[in-house]
């Protein structure tokens, strides 16, 4: 187990995209960190730096407070669990499991003690004499994070591990791989563009885009205090109403020339409030409806109790701590 | 699929019967004659032939030459198939890694495909000729008298060489494309899983390009016992001494020049089997054992 430090951490590729800025973030020995952020934003470049897969260009990179900026993959001590699951075709599922410790030597019988207990914790006992094309696609996830178990490093580090997967089985692995992660105590770097899989796993979130860190923290903290307007577009769900202040002259800190941002679920309906919107979409969520229409222009989404109508008018009220202020120029956060 | 219906009875015959005559002149008919020929015996003058049965083959069985000829065959066909596969894979491993850290270079690949047959067949008639080669003369200056005229063993290289060479380009496409086709994210794994690069190679990239290798060492039997005639009568011509006289070439050689057709005959109705056996075993080999 071990801390991981990232220190001005920055990539520019041969061919000159910068696809990292200038990262800082700290994680805790043991704990569970997600990189979250929309696609092409640099959390792959960023894990795979980590993982001594792509060369780090400027910063420091730490494991266990070692500089790790030299060091080839295999001497980092980190499992990697691939998208694709990057499992060896040729090789039975034990013979996945075995292959990393073979080449380091390990002894006969630690290595078939530690595959029995991988296999037992994920239950893959009766198909270790499969090859990886003979099970599903949730045995074959099961069988990469295996393959990094019976390692017992220092770090896991996973990249998009279940985008691969069905919508059901994807939530069942997210709560097993967070159930395993808190019973290793594994220090953990996961990525996702997911913001739904990034809130249930991490402990705390790095939301990044563009290259660079827009905010670290809880995922409550993230969701209550998002640091920037991106931040709060891309974390909750539905997302976040981003408008200009002087669409909704009416709401208290409107005379400020910024973004002002409201979650859909953070208004109430009430008959003197501020805002009017008329109902022009529904979308139907079972107990309650998600309804869209136009606030001084600008696209605008509600909950609303499920008899909120096309057509209907609804008068809505905020409470002044669920209003978010953003400077519109920069988007950071105004308070 | 579109099905076109014939009322003319005659049409479609018509249609297929250039392809078919061509298949005819000079497969089935060149192949039967052999057949037949390989159970008689012509006379001394070739006036008349004949019938005597498997005697041919009990005959050649029985000939030095002949077995000699089949360990020729046999070591030159195997030299052939490693030395050019074995450097085809070798340029190809290096390529790979070229196009995999920069996609500009793929269409530099196009290049030994074009400019390789060509270049072989001149480069290696340059290098080897004992007069005014560059390989004889290095090979002199360090005291080596190299001369694929009089000498048996430098005959073989000369001819495995210079048949392995045409053949990489073709074996380098092969291999190249079979490379390709692993993900990164499988060396990437092995690489984290602590295998350097060259047991990274042995115990994944090689098996899994098991399928292209098996595919490719048929191909390059077949063409070292069957295609190689041109190299072998452009230089050798089967010497010296037999010692580079493979049974494509020698039946050739027993054939026209020699002009015993009876044993030719047997000599082509065995190398025919040995096609038909290889063509089976690629077949099914490949679809059942050599996969993953
Ligand atoms: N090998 C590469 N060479 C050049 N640019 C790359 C390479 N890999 C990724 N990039 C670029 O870097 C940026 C970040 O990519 P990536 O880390 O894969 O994003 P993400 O995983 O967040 O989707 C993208 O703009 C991508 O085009
Ligand atoms: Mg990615």
């Amino acid at each position: 187990m071990a801390s991981i430090t990232l220190e001005n951490v920055g990539k520019v590729y041969p061919g000159g995209t910068r696809a990292i800025g200038d990262v800082n973030i700290d994680i805790a020995d043991g704990e569970f960190i997600v990189l979250v952020g929309p696609s092409g934003c640099g959390k792959s470049t960023l894990l795979r730096m980590v993982a001594g897969l792509e060369s780090i260009t400027d910063g420091t990179v730490r494991i266990a407070d070692r500089v790790v900026n030299e060091i080839e993959p295999a001497d980092r001590d980190i499992a990697m669990v691939f998208q694709n699951y990057a499992l060896y075709p040729h090789m039975s599922v034990r013979q996945n499991l075995e292959y990393g410790l073979k080449n380091r030597g390990t002894k006969r019988d630690e290595i078939d003690r530690r595959v029995a207990e991988a296999a037992g914790i994920l239950q893959l006992e009766p198909y270790l004499d499969r090859k990886p094309r003979a099970l599903s696609g949730g045995q074959r996830q099961r069988v990469a994070m295996g393959r990094a178990i019976v390692r017992e490093p220092a770090a896991f580090l996973f990249d998009e591990p279940l985008s691969n997967l069905d919508a059901k089985l994807r939530v069942a692995m997210r709560l097993e791989i967070k159930e395993l992660q808190k019973r290793l105590r594994t220090t953990s770097l996961y990525v996702t563009h997911d913001q739904l899989e990034a809130m249930t796993l991490a402990d705390r979130l790095v939301v990044l885009n563009m290259g660079k860190v827009e905010q670290i923290g809880t995922p409550l903290e993230v969701y209550r205090r998002p640091a920037s307007a991106f931040v709060a577009g891309f974390i909750g769900s539905p997302a976040m109403n981003l408008i200009p202040a002087r669409a909704v002259p009416h709401l208290p800190g409107s005379a400020h020339a910024g973004l002002l941002g409201i979650r859909p679920e953070d208004m109430d309906i009430t008959a003197d409030g501020p805002i009017v919107l008329r109902i022009n979409a529904v979308e139907e969520l079972g107990a309650q409806r998600l309804v869209h229409g136009l606030v001084g222009g600008e696209a605008f989404t509600v909950t609303a109790p499920s008899d909120a109508d096309l057509g209907e008018v609804l008068r809505l009220s905020v409470p002044t701590q669920a209003l978010h202020r953003f400077d519109a120029e920069s988007g950071k956060r105004l308070d | 699929m579109k099905r076109t219906i014939f009322r003319n009875q005659l049409l479609p015959w018509l249609l297929l019967a250039p392809q078919l005559a061509i298949t005819f002149i000079f497969f089935i008919w060149p192949a039967a004659q052999a057949v037949w020929q390989s159970f008689l015996r012509e006379d001394a003058f070739g006036m008349k032939s004949t019938f005597v049965g498997m005697a041919n083959y009990w005959r050649l069985l029985d000939s030095p030459e002949y077995l000699n000829s089949l360990q020729v065959t046999a070591v030159f066909a195997v030299s052939v198939t490693i030395l050019s596969m074995g450097f085809s894979l070798l340029l190809a491993v290096a390529v790979d890694r070229m196009i995999r850290s920069a996609q500009t270079y793929t269409t530099l690949l196009v290049w030994p495909y074009a400019v390789a047959p060509a270049v072989a067949g001149i480069l290696w008639w340059f290098i080897f000729n004992p007069t005014i080669g560059i390989l004889p003369y290095l090979l002199d200056q360090v005291g080596y008298n190299w001369n694929h005229i009089s000498d048996k063993g430098d005959a073989m290289l000369l001819v495995v060489i210079a048949s392995a060479w045409k053949q990489i380009s073709y074996n380098f496409l092969f291999f190249v494309a079979g490379l390709q086709s692993i993900p990164a994210s499988l060396r990437e794994a092995a690489a984290i899983d602590g295998a350097g690069p060259v047991k990274r190679f042995f115990t994944i990239t090689l098996p899994l390009i098991s399928p292209t290798t098996f595919f490719l060492l048929v191909v390059n039997i077949v063409y070292a016992m069957f295609d190689t005639f041109a190299v072998i009568d452009s230089t050798t011509e089967g010497g010296p001494a037999q010692a580079t006289n493979i049974m494509v070439y020698k039946v050739y050689f027993d054939g026209f020049v020699g002009q015993n057709l009876g044993s030719s005959g047997a000599q082509s109705v065995i190398l025919m089997l040995i096609v038909i056996a290889l063509t089976v075993i690629q077949f099914r080999w490949v679809e059942k054992k050599v996969e993953y």
